[in-house]
């Protein structure tokens, strides 16, 4: 039976079981393939979107504990004036290397920035300790956020 | 990457013009060796390096698979430059796979960069000559007399000029001249090589396009997941496939009896589904036997035992020996004995294994992130019984290679699942078959021997080496170089060699063989350094000694003892080498030459109640007079660092009853965001040809590391990972 999923601003009837993880459903249901999967058990962040604005891993989300809570992918984060600066910051800075993490990292820092606007060091690394990168691009995530929230130029 | 890399020779031009639809100029060539006939047309839309657009828009292949490494945005680069293209108005194409066209398409062994140097050069030169004999004609005025400007032919005297989009049309009638006849830029008037430019794909990774091997979507397609023994090659016992089938949204499952070589088809179960989900559910609901196998016994425990023994046995073979160990060590006025072993490791590209096909009618089409798809050709041919002519092979960017996607073991499963389904399949692979169905990194077990004379030099090296393999072979990626240092600058060197055998998928992982091989060599020479009393980097600069080339100049790979000289003094200078340290605290140092690259690199770190803090690491690279894209060869280094501290930390595959014990990131620690240390990198110019940079910084990181952690406790790291060491 499909039932309704709010995402990046649209509504979408899904025809999913309930216990479906969220990030299956954007992926193979709604193919917004730019939320990526890495560990299936919420270790990697890869799979980071918000719920409501509060960052969560999709992977182990499942469809029924979404409701009707609001759900913002890398595909719609750059709606919204915070998003639109973290991707902005990314760009210039030039922060990816395999790139595949950085969906994930991204909708971290975004949701970081959200809550904090001028964020420290201790909290950008509490924010951010979650999400891998395999090629190691936390120097550049580092200043990308400092960027972003107008600590440092680029 | 070794010997055992399989590297064809640089590309050899014979470029060719033609006419682009919609007008003008595309720049392409042909492979002699390729053995196709003259003007015979490819399969391929885009089959050209360059095309010129009328709006002046210039598209330029990129050729070779991108995993992260940036060769999708430096390699075309190279090609720019001697175009003299405007950069704003390059758009970077990723080529389709053609070896008729593009020769070499693979990514590993940070071959890419010395390969595609002078041969890109040319192709973009080409373009230039042809862009101003076209304008020359234009202008009845010799060719000699005109220049370029990013996009333009330029005629001072005449004070013209005309845009390449105006010119393309004319150039593409013309002949192609012979690229050697062609003067190449001086390095002084670059515009594009050595400036920093921005990797192509940021843009559409940032707001997250799909470009990678799991984005792949097909009309039709199914979901697939692939459950394998854990014991590698074991085949199905029993099962039932019921209860997988019984799962809502489940279309197939389905038996695989599977080969016997671990680099193909394998025994297991396939669950096909609507969604990945459904598939995954199905395998969940799965209970399966597996068949008895001849390795279900082996396990690290077992490795390592073996290898004590037979490091207490004379040696099985000798592979290099220089002057006289064992009279040089009974003449020694002090003797260094010690054990270093690293374990097996995984290569955790964040992107899982995965691969799409599509069989229809005895032919395949696959979409896959690989490092070297021609050699996945072969192997689903072989085990499709297919013509390799009909496959048609695709690749996407990779999220991560490190090595893995060499091999090409999600290829051959993809296309057989969607031969047996008969509809166009993604495999997706979970985190667990990934850490658990590698080609790992072997492990490896040395006993060095060292013999220091009383002005405590260097006199005598020996290591007695125990890998994997049967007689006179090695698994892939267990060999060793009998050249690595100090191979040449002591008088007395022997490198034997003892194997055991071993049934456990091996592979190259980033700097294969160096990632080890670093951490031992670079590791006992400290010890050296302080049993003869010497500060670590003054004792390497003694046993580096006058510049020369030692090892085997000539026959493989040799060594600049000055270029390694100048990376040790240069990352000693900008450290700080030297400067007191607070309780706990230490730098250490390591230098390594792999891939054609020189490094050195320094660590600080401090240890308190059994825990590492890394707080800084610095790197001197010497990869030659020109760095193509400094800002690309600021994030390989410093990945590259970092990648050496996260698996010398914490990493390693356990073989327990013949399987691999860890199953995802709760116990495969990756490096995390906040132990991650600035890494701050210099490049050292030389007046050598450009080499790669995906590798070379890795292999001294752990030795750094270890060697600091020494410094701040003066406890010796021997073994890998370095997690749980120190408590």
């Amino acid at each position: 039976m499909a039932v309704e999923l709010k995402v990046n601003g649209q509504v979408h009837a899904v025809d999913a079981e309930p216990d479906t993880p969220l990030l299956w459903v954007l992926r193979d249901v709604l193919g917004l393939v730019g939320t990526k999967y890495g560990c299936g058990v919420a270790q990697c962040g890869a799979c980071t979107v918000h719920i409501d604005g509060v960052a969560m891993r999709s992977c182990v989300t499942s469809l029924a504990r979404v409701g009707a809570k609001a759900v913002t992918t890398i595909e719609g984060v750059g709606a919204g004036p915070v998003g639109a600066k973290v991707q902005q910051a990314w760009t210039a800075i030039d922060v990816p290397q395999c790139g595949y993490c950085q969906a994930g990292q991204i909708m971290s820092a975004t949701a970081l920035l959200t809550a904090a606007p001028k964020p420290t060091d201790d909290e950008i690394d509490a924010a951010m300790n979650g999400n891998i990168c395999r090629c190691a691009t936390y120097i550049r995530i580092r200043k990308a956020i400092k960027v972003a929230s107008g600590q440092v130029e680029a | 990457m070794d010997a055992t890399f399989p590297h064809s020779p640089s590309r050899r031009l014979f470029l060719k013009t033609g006419a682009a639809a919609g007008g003008g100029l595309l720049l392409s060539f042909n492979l002699p060796a390729a053995g196709r006939a003259e003007g015979e047309a490819t399969a391929n839309p885009f089959s050209a390096f360059v095309r010129i657009a009328p709006d002046g828009v210039v598209t330029i292949a990129a050729t070779r698979p991108e995993i992260g490494q940036g060769i999708k945005t430096s390699s075309p680069m190279l090609i720019a430059e001697e175009l003299d293209a405007d950069w704003s108005r390059v758009r970077i194409e990723q080529a389709p796979i053609d070896a008729k066209v593009f020769g070499e398409q693979s990514a590993g062994g940070s071959t890419s960069t010395p390969d595609d140097w002078t041969p890109m050069r040319q192709v973009g030169a080409v373009g230039r000559a042809l862009l101003i004999q076209a304008a020359a004609q234009r202008w009845k005025t010799p060719a000699a007399g005109l220049t370029t400007e990013p996009g333009f032919v330029v005629d001072a005297a005449g004070k013209r000029r005309a845009s390449y989009g105006e010119l393309a049309q004319a150039a593409a009638g013309l002949a192609a001249p012979d690229p050697k006849t062609l003067v190449l830029k001086d390095p002084k008037t670059y515009r594009i090589i050595g400036k920093p430019q921005k990797q192509s794909d940021t843009p559409a990774i940032v707001t997250g396009k799909p470009l990678y091997g799991i984005d792949v979507r097909v009309p039709g397609m199914l979901y697939a997941t692939f459950l394998k023994a854990p014991v590698f090659a074991a085949k199905v016992a029993e099962v039932d496939l019921a209860p997988a089938k019984a799962v809502k949204g489940v279309r197939h499952a389905f038996v695989v009896d599977g080969g016997t070589e671990l680099e193909g088809l394998l025994g297991g179960v396939v669950v096909v589904g609507d969604t990945w989900w459904a598939a995954r559910k199905g395998r969940n609901a799965l209970e399966v036997t597996w068949a008895d196998h001849p390795t279900s016994a082996q396990s690290s425990a077992g490795f390592a035992a073996q290898a004590a023994a037979l490091h207490k046995q004379p040696p099985h073979r000798n592979v290099r020996t220089v002057g006289d160990v064992k009279a040089a060590l009974g003449g020694a006025a002090k003797v260094v004995q010690a054990e270093y072993s690293y374990p097996f490791n995984a290569h955790a590209t964040l992107e899982p294994q995965n691969c799409t096909a599509s069989f229809k009618d005895g032919k395949v089409e696959i979409w896959a992130p690989a490092q070297n798809p021609e050699d996945g050709r072969e192997l689903v041919a072989k085990t499709l019984g297919i013509k390799p002519d009909d496959i048609t092979l695709h690749f996407t960017r990779s999220g991560g290679g490190f090595g893995r996607r060499l091999m090409n073991d999600f290829m051959v499963e993809a296309a057989w699942i969607s031969k047996v389904v008969g509809a166009p399949v993604k495999l997706l692979w979970t985190r667990e078959d990934d850490l658990q169905h590698d080609f790992y990194r072997p492990a490896g077990y040395h006993s060095l021997t060292a013999g220091l004379d009383a002005k405590g030099d260097l006199v005598a090296w020996r290591n007695h080496f125990v890998s994997f393999g049967e007689g006179e072979k090695f698994v892939r990626a267990a060999g060793m170089n009998a050249t690595q240092f100090p191979f040449g600058a002591v008088p007395n060197y022997a490198l034997d060699v003892s194997v055991m055998p071993l049934g456990v998928p091996t592979g190259w992982l980033r700097a294969p063989g160096n990632n080890a091989y670093g951490f031992v060599l670079q590791g006992f020479t400290d010890e050296v350094a302080h049993a003869a009393g010497q500060d670590p980097v003054a004792f390497r600069r003694r046993l580096l000694g006058e510049p020369r080339l030692i090892g085997e100049p000539g026959k493989g790979d040799s060594f600049d003892t000055g270029r390694m000289r100048g990376v040790l003094d240069l990352v000693a200078e900008k450290s700080g080498w030297g400067r007191k340290t607070g309780k706990g605290v230490g730098l250490g140092v390591a230098c390594h030459y792999s891939h054609r690259g020189y490094v050195a690199v320094v660590m600080e770190v401090a240890v308190a109640d059994g825990q590492v803090e890394v707080r800084k690491a610095w790197a001197a690279v010497d990869v030659g007079r020109q760095i193509v894209n400094p800002n690309g060869a600021e994030q390989q280094v410093q990945g590259s660092i970092l990648d050496g501290v996260g698996s010398a930390m914490g990493q390693q595959i356990t073989i327990e009853n013949g399987a691999a014990t860890q199953s995802n990131f709760g116990d495969f620690p990756m490096l995390r965001f906040a132990d991650a240390p600035d890494v701050e990198v210099h490049f050292r110019v030389t007046d050598h040809d450009p080499t790669g940079l995906g590798e070379p910084a890795l292999p001294p990181a752990p030795a750094a590391l270890v060697n600091a952690i020494f410094a701040a406790t003066g406890k010796r790291i021997r073994s890998l990972p370095i997690a749980g060491q120190l408590a």
